[in-house]
């Protein structure tokens, strides 16, 4: 039998048995995900990013809006009842990475896709007290000066092809090559707040019930 | 039908569970049956007088363990999540969801009924329902028309008789049900003299001040070129396109120069969400009711 003084004194029998205890939580909580169908098949509506959406996201993590807002609607009342249907894993399969977040500054995001206007989102970018005097959310005004195809988008080609071969690995659908080749020119020349509203207002569109 | 891809996963998730209670019931048994020694060191000596002793786990330590082995069996019988067993309570999270959204309906649905039954005016009159209205006014409008429902720049004040689309109970609730869409198009094309003749004219309406000169020529322009078939002859607006009155002093853009030429110049285009099939008639009527009674403040 093996005993607790032979362990303490094999250092690599230690670290072996160690690694094996704590990854135990792992194996059972993490590596089955990557093989079930409701985390790996998309939900009908589910599509790939297009260009401007990738970039558009791209925009939302790289001003940190995670950081005050979630993108997981919780399947409680009080939830659904604000923000409508809770978020099902197959609405994230082409997610990478993943936007859920953990802090709510701001309301729960993952359904704002329709919820509100184009003008609406504008305006609540430019300064959110125009429309919302009680808000603590910060301005971002200065991504109507920049375009987008001279940040986010200037890699959007290598992005998509990354994405491509994510959802490769998985059989799931993704970019045809006529997407990737039109990538830049559906950007364009939108500002970085065009690409950004076009990323909100997709989002978990396919379980919404608000009319685009 | 299971969730995982192959018979494999829910193998591998019931081998290390199962593993990982066994080792636990194991390292139990094997320290129940250890000898010990009181008293007896490991022979290590540390800092003078620090000793490592070799003594039994302590008690309350053991039986922690063992609580933890019997609810994890309780619980892997009673919920999901031994691979694919669904336990004998059949708990899933969406069901969880699914029987409190029924529980509550159930509650508010003699409430909800009750209000459905009585007409807009008399909702709007009710102390009751307009608390809930503005709840749900609160959840869902404010973000637009503000907490006030005083609105915003491009968002309509609420709590003015001034009406888009009318203010009438039935207008109301089509606006809120199937949401509206204002286009006005962009005039740029006319050239900016007329343009600034058109809104020196649009000033002149409200009694702003005004180049007299500009706005007679204006008035003409504002016939020739059809602004006249929105906003109509006397200006003074149309619901069916949602062409507000200009001749009031309520504006949704701004009354300045400036503003009135850009809304000239690039058209305005606007929408009010359709709202029937997230909030159902149940609420919208209320909302209806509670959109109704903030306008009859203004009176
Ligand atoms: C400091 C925290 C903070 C940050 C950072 C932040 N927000 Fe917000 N956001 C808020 C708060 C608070 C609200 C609620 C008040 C309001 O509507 O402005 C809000 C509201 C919103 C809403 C309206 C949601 C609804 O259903 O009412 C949207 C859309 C939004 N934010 C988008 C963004 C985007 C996009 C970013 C990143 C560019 C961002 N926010 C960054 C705090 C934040
Ligand atoms: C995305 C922002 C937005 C939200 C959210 C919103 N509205 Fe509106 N609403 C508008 C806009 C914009 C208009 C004006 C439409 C136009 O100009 O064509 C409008 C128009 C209206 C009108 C008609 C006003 C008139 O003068 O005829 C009513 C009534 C109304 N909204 C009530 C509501 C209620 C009640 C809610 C909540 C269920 C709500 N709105 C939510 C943006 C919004
Ligand atoms: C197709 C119909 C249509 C025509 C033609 C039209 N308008 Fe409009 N106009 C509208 C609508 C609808 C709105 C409200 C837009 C909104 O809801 O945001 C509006 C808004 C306005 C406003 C803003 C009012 C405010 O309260 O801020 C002004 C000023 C205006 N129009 C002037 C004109 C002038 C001048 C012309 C002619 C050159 C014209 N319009 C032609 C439909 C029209």
């Amino acid at each position: 039998m093996l005993k607790h003084e032979q362990i303490e004194k094999s250092v690599g029998l230690l670290i072996v048995l160690t690694l094996l205890v704590v990854s135990v939580g792992g194996l059972l909580e993490i590596v089955p995900l990557f093989y079930q169908k409701s985390t790996t098949t998309p939900v009908e509506g589910t599509k790939p990013y297009s260009a401007v959406r990738l970039a558009g996201r791209d925009i939302y993590t790289r001003e940190g809006c995670y950081l005050c807002h979630s993108q997981m609607i919780r399947p409680f009342r009080a939830e659904t009842e604000r923000y409508g249907h809770y978020s099902v894993a197959g609405e994230f399969v082409y997610d990478h990475p993943f936007q859920w977040g953990s802090k709510r500054t701001g309301p729960d995001l993952h359904r704002v896709g329709g919820r509100y206007s184009d003008e609406w989102q504008r305006a609540h970018l430019m300064n959110p007290r125009d429309v919302v005097p009680e808000s603590n959310m910060p301005a971002f005004a200065f991504l109507a000066e920049t375009k987008a195809k001279d940040s986010v988008g200037v890699d959007i080609v290598a992005k998509m092809e990354l994405m491509r071969s994510y959802a490769n690995v998985r059989g799931i659908p993704t970019y045809t090559d006529e997407e990737i080749k039109g990538a830049q020119a559906a950007i364009g020349d939108m500002t970085e707040m065009d690409v950004l509203i076009a990323y909100l207002q997709g989002m978990g569109t396919a379980l919404s019930t608000m009319k685009q | 039908m299971s969730d995982f891809v192959s018979e494999f996963w829910n193998i591998y998730v019931i081998v290390i569970t199962a593993a990982s209670v066994f080792a636990c019931i194991a390292l139990l048994y094997v320290q129940s049956k250890a000898t010990f020694t009181p008293g007896k060191t490991m022979g290590h000596v540390w800092d003078e007088t620090l000793e490592e002793y070799n003594n039994p786990m302590p008690m309350w330590w053991s039986w922690l363990f063992l609580i933890t082995v019997v609810f994890t069996v309780v619980y892997f019988v009673l919920y999901p999540g031994l691979g694919n067993m669904k336990g004998l309570l059949g708990w899933t999270s969406a069901g969880a969801h699914k029987a409190e959204v029924e529980k509550m309906d159930a509650a508010v649905k003699p409430l909800f009924d009750k209000y459905m039954a009585m007409d807009v005016k008399a909702v709007a009159g009710d102390k009751q329902a307009m608390e809930m209205g503005k709840r749900l006014y609160l959840t869902y409008c404010m973000q637009c028309h503000g907490a006030d429902a005083r609105g915003a720049k491009g968002f309509p004040n609420l709590t003015d008789s001034d009406w888009l689309y009318g203010g009438e109970p039935e207008q109301i609730k089509e606006t809120l049900n199937n949401g509206r869409m204002g286009v006005m198009p962009p005039h740029a094309q006319l050239g900016a003299d007329s343009v600034k003749d058109l809104a020196n004219y649009v000033r002149s309406l409200s009694g702003l001040p005004n180049d007299s000169v500009r706005s007679a020529k204006g008035k003409e322009t504002f016939a020739a070129v059809g602004c006249s078939g929105c906003h109509g002859a006397d200006a003074k607006g149309m619901h069916a396109l949602g062409a507000p009155n200009l001749t009031d002093k309520i504006w949704l853009y701004g009354s300045s120069e400036a503003t009135i030429t850009e809304t000239i110049n690039g058209g305005r285009q606007n929408k009010m969400p359709a709202w029937k099939e997230f909030l159902g008639d149940a609420k919208i009527h209320l909302l209806t009711g509670y959109v109704y009674s903030v306008s009859q403040g203004a009176k």
